[in-house]
């Protein structure tokens, strides 16, 4: 991957950075960690990956992208809005009445996106429906959700994982944000899902795992998922919660937090300082 | 009804399917391992590549159905009453009804009519817990014809909708022609002593009931309520004021069903005392399904009691 591309993505993600902590900040409440973690994943597929136009988010044939673990929204809001769907000013209204930015996506409200979810395991099946739904019209758009590490312990990710791979659907790969941490704690004391890699390739799944913030990784692992055929791929992204903001980094504290005044303005400096550096560099 | 000729409405449901693929191309069929019980199987034969089974998970089936429909297509989700309204509740929730998804659930084995299977497979609440979703629809067809044409209807109809279907075979008092209109009660006999409003197979007991009314001078009119959502308020209304008293008969929990339908009506708009017939807070058991019906006063003999006692 060249330089200049790693370079516009960091510079992406520190911006969907940035609108997660405005937009949880000012909501008082949501979900900072998790949204974090999967910043990098989002700004490369809004970016470079996904066929979605903000003038046509409707159309038939896009890529579809659903946000199963649909408590991360501040960070999906935010790649949205840098890929021109909405005004990133909308971001503020996080969680407000009347704003359509709900606590967890509603695809009737918000342009862009594909599946109201929030309610863990329930996107992936819906994704499950809409690349059968791309098969059965030999439609050549891609399906990809994003599914927390948590989140798979919900059983009907199961249930989902045997039908995409009866189905065959190699138009569909799932992202699982590997960043070993839930609400109540470690995931591997609260309910250890692992091995993760090999409980899916048992399922008859492509299996790929990655560095979550490496773009050049990502790179190799979509692409790979492309070439495989009659097998649904699963990409494992080894992420660190709370990404990108210091004393959010693998503290379980800030799944579900918003920062006050002091720990917002430390935040926001951070990414701003990081974001300067980032735009400082681009030839 | 002795002499009509007995077709599950479940069979409607597999034989509307069919005849719906013929003018919605678009149709998909999904099935969690019930086809030959939900009369999918039907469908499957006809159209093999338009049905897919989702094998032993309702709830992925209707995360399933959701992603489908939401990429345009009518989509029909098939179990049972208890699997569908039961299991899967909390998907078609929140990625059927919320979303607002052109998803039919056909759940069929509703009510104790399901008979030797027993408390754990006969769905008594799934009325109520789907009436409780905004967004959707409820309907309960009381014979072969009318489940028929409430899946052709459906052709026309985008929105989440529940349709409930039975197992047991019941009398087919309707005809080939029947046009079902969506959220319209059917006056199936005219009467002015008291109202008799039922819905799915007491339908056929209630018009048993009324017939044998007859013969001791008690005119009961009989309403069939095929939409318990969104309810036909005007026909309730008008039973209301013309009858003064109304008996809501169905094979379904008294709490939550068509009598709590039909009693929110009268109560805001013309209150006159309803009577609900229908199971007590209670579970079912094994037993035929006649055996049972009879037992838990689902039947034309319960409602002349019922009626007898509350005319005059």
């Amino acid at each position: 991957m060249d330089k200049k591309l790693v370079r516009e993505l960091e510079i992406d993600a520190a911006k969907i950075r940035i609108g997660i902590i405005e937009g949880v900040y000012n909501a008082k409440c949501g979900h900072p960690g998790g949204a974090l973690s999967i910043a990098d994943v989002l700004a490369y597929l809004y970016k470079h990956r996904l066929n979605v136009d903000p003038k046509d988010p409707n159309s038939p044939t896009r890529d579809r992208m659903v946000l199963s673990k649909g408590h991360s929204a501040p960070a999906l809001y935010a790649a949205l809005a840098l890929r021109g769907f909405f005004p990133f000013e909308t971001l503020k209204t996080l969680r407000q009445s009347g704003s359509m930015l709900e606590g967890h996506p509603d695809c009737n409200k918000v342009p862009g996106i594909d599946a109201s979810t929030g309610s863990l395991g329930q996107g992936f099946s819906q994704a499950c429906g809409m690349a059968l739904a791309g098969k059965i019209s030999c439609d050549s758009y891609k399906v990809y959700t994003i599914l927390g590490d948590g989140e798979i312990q919900e059983g009907m990710v199961w249930e989902a994982a045997m039908f995409a791979s009866h189905y065959k659907l190699d138009n569909l790969v799932a992202i699982i944000d590997n960043n070993g941490l839930q609400i109540d704690g470690k995931l591997s004391e609260v309910m250890s899902p692992y091995p993760i890699d090999e409980k899916f390739e048992s399922f008859g799944w492509n299996v790929i795992t990655i560095n979550g913030h490496d773009f050049s990784q990502m790179e190799k692992a979509f692409d790979a998922a492309e070439r495989v055929i009659e097998k649904p791929t699963l990409i494992i992204l080894k992420t660190t919660k709370g990404k990108g903001v210091d004393y959010m980094e693998n503290a379980v504290e800030w799944h579900g937090k918003a920062p006050g005044e002091e720990d917002y303005l430390r935040a926001i400096k951070q990414l701003r300082e990081h974001l300067e550096e980032l735009e400082g560099g681009v030839e | 009804m002795a002499e009509l000729t007995r077709r599950a409405t479940r069979e409607g449901y597999g034989d509307g399917l069919c005849e719906l693929a013929e003018i919605r191309p678009d149709l998909l069929v999904l099935d969690a391992d019930l086809s030959a019980a939900t009369k999918t199987s039907v469908f499957k034969k006809a159209y093999p590549e338009k049905h897919f089974n989702c094998g032993i998970s309702e709830q992925n089936m209707m995360g399933v159905a959701s992603g489908l429909a939401s990429t345009g297509r009518l989509v029909f989700a098939s179990s049972f009453a208890m699997f569908a309204a039961g299991r899967a509740f909390e998907i078609i929730r929140n990625s059927i009804a919320y979303p607002r998804v052109n998803v039919k659930i056909g759940a069929t084995h509703g009510g104790i009519s399901v008979g030797e299977d027993g408390a754990t497979h006969q769905c008594c609440e799934d009325v109520a817990i789907m009436r409780a979703l905004p967004n959707m629809t409820v309907i309960v067809p009381a014979d072969y014809y009318e489940a028929k044409a409430a899946v052709l209807a459906m052709a026309d109809f985008n929105g989440p909708t529940y349709l409930r279907f039975g197992r047991l075979a019941v009398p087919m008092f309707n005809t080939p022609d029947y046009k079902f209109e969506l959220g319209k009660g059917v006056t199936v006999k005219d009467g002015k002593d008291i109202t008799i409003i039922a819905s799915g197979l007491m339908v056929a007991e209630a018009m048993d009931a009324a017939q044998a009314l007859k013969e001791t001078g008690i005119d009961a009119r009989v309403i069939n309520i095929h939409t318990i959502k969104p309810i036909d308020r005007d026909i309730i209304v008008k039973a209301a004021r013309e009858t003064g008293k109304i008996i809501t008969v169905e094979e379904h929990s008294v709490i939550g069903g068509l009598g709590s339908a039909v009693g929110d009506v009268v109560l805001e708009e013309y209150p006159v005392p309803v009577i609900k017939i229908g199971i007590n807070d209670v579970f079912g058991h094994s037993g035929p399904a006649k055996v049972l019906l009879k037992e838990f006063g689902l039947s034309a003999e319960n409602i002349v009691n019922v009626v007898k006692a509350n005319v005059k």
